[in-house]
């Protein structure tokens, strides 16, 4: 490993660290899967870096693109207020696996890290340029030793596309509501059934805070936008401005 | 600097999701801990792989990405189904399952 590749390294290890650590300790669930997505960012480049570009490639475009976006997707679905509770279910659960974790973590580190003393370090570039390149490579292994495992994959995948529908499909318990149907609510609702009447048309005015006037002379507040009317725009029609509309009508002049 | 320290940032990934798994309560971040997992896994593959100087351990984490995201679409059904008749995406929340 030469210099190069242990600054790569040393940014895309704390960065990826960083990332879980955020996974974990983060309230919203969104948060941890940004957090994810980060993680599996630099273990892309860490892959490319031992000599994996197919791998990382594969890592961004799966991981990142697809398997996180369709956390998000359903995160959506679920509610993404959904946060978690503080509740330990269990009484005192926390520390003792917080505690038990770490020992793995030593475990793992202490037990494989002291095998790994005086283990070869090969490198990739003869069988990254036997084939041609690391993606011929790969694809000779996948068509050739991994020919029955490929194609195993390949009926999982049917299998799991199959089995997601199956799972999210819904049932339709009651019919679909017909036109008619609808319409029978409508008229029989509380609502006003068809549209609400335009503003100041019987009015001096057509502008949108003066009210409509009934034949009888009184403003029709319904024909005001509810939101000038909730801001109490309404030009005053009073009995001064019906009498002035009543002499126009009739011919007079002002 | 060898390539043992990516074994070593392996299995510390691993561990910080074996905590997210155990500690948190909300089924879609739980699912998201055994994903960081399979990634250490996958990390410490390619890095056997380079070590030993053949193209197999590279195959072999392909092959955990392809099971990885038949696992996230069937298990997010599962969630997403569960939280239809349960209104709840935690995972104490099917403890019905006892009686």
């Amino acid at each position: 490993m030469n210099t190069g590749e242990a600054v790569v390294f040393w940014i895309c290890a704390i960065l990826a660290v960083l990332g879980a650590v955020g996974m974990v300790v983060s309230r919203k669930a969104v948060h941890s899967a940004l957090w994810v997505a980060l993680t599996m960012i630099n273990l892309a480049i860490l892959y490319v870096a031992n000599s994996a570009p197919f791998l990382g490639m594969v890592q961004i475009v799966v991981y990142t693109g697809a398997v996180m976006m369709l956390f998000l997707f359903v995160l959506m679905v679920v509610g993404v207020d959904s946060s978690d509770s503080l509740i330990e279910t269990i009484k005192g659960q926390r520390i003792p696996a917080i505690l038990l974790t770490l020992g793995l973590a030593i475990l793992l580190v202490w037990g494989i890290g002291s095998s790994l003393t005086g283990a070869p370090d090969l490198g990739l570039e003869d069988a990254n340029t036997v084939d041609g390149g690391n993606v011929q490579g790969i694809a000779r292994l996948l068509f050739t030793t991994f020919l029955i495992p490929f194609e195993a994959t390949s009926a999982l995948l049917i299998t799991a596309a199959m089995g997601a529908m199956v799972l999210a499909h819904r049932e339709r318990w009651i019919a679909k509501p017909t036109q008619k149907v609808l319409s029978i609510a409508r008229f029989r609702g509380t609502v006003h059934p068809g549209n609400l009447p335009n503003p100041g048309i019987y009015a001096r005015h057509n502008a949108v805070d003066t009210p409509a006037l009934l034949p009888d002379g009184t403003p029709l507040m319904e024909s005001i936008p509810a939101p000038v009317r909730a801001r109490g725009d309404v030009a005053p029609v009073d009995h001064v401005e019906l009498d002035e509309v009543k002499a126009i009508s009739e011919g007079g002049t002002q | 600097m060898n390539p043992d320290n990516y074994i070593v940032l392996s299995a510390i990934l691993f561990s910080i999701g074996a905590i997210g798994v155990l500690v948190r309560r909300n089924a879609i971040i739980v699912f998201m801990s055994v994903e960081l997992m399979l990634n250490a896994a996958n990390l410490a593959f390619v890095a056997f792989a380079r070590m030993n100087g053949n193209l197999d351990g590279q195959v072999v984490a392909f092959f955990v990405m392809v099971v990885a995201a038949c696992e996230v679409v069937v298990g997010l059904a599962l969630i997403v189904t569960v939280f239809r008749t349960r209104r709840s995406a935690s995972v104490d929340e099917p403890n019905l399952l006892k009686y």
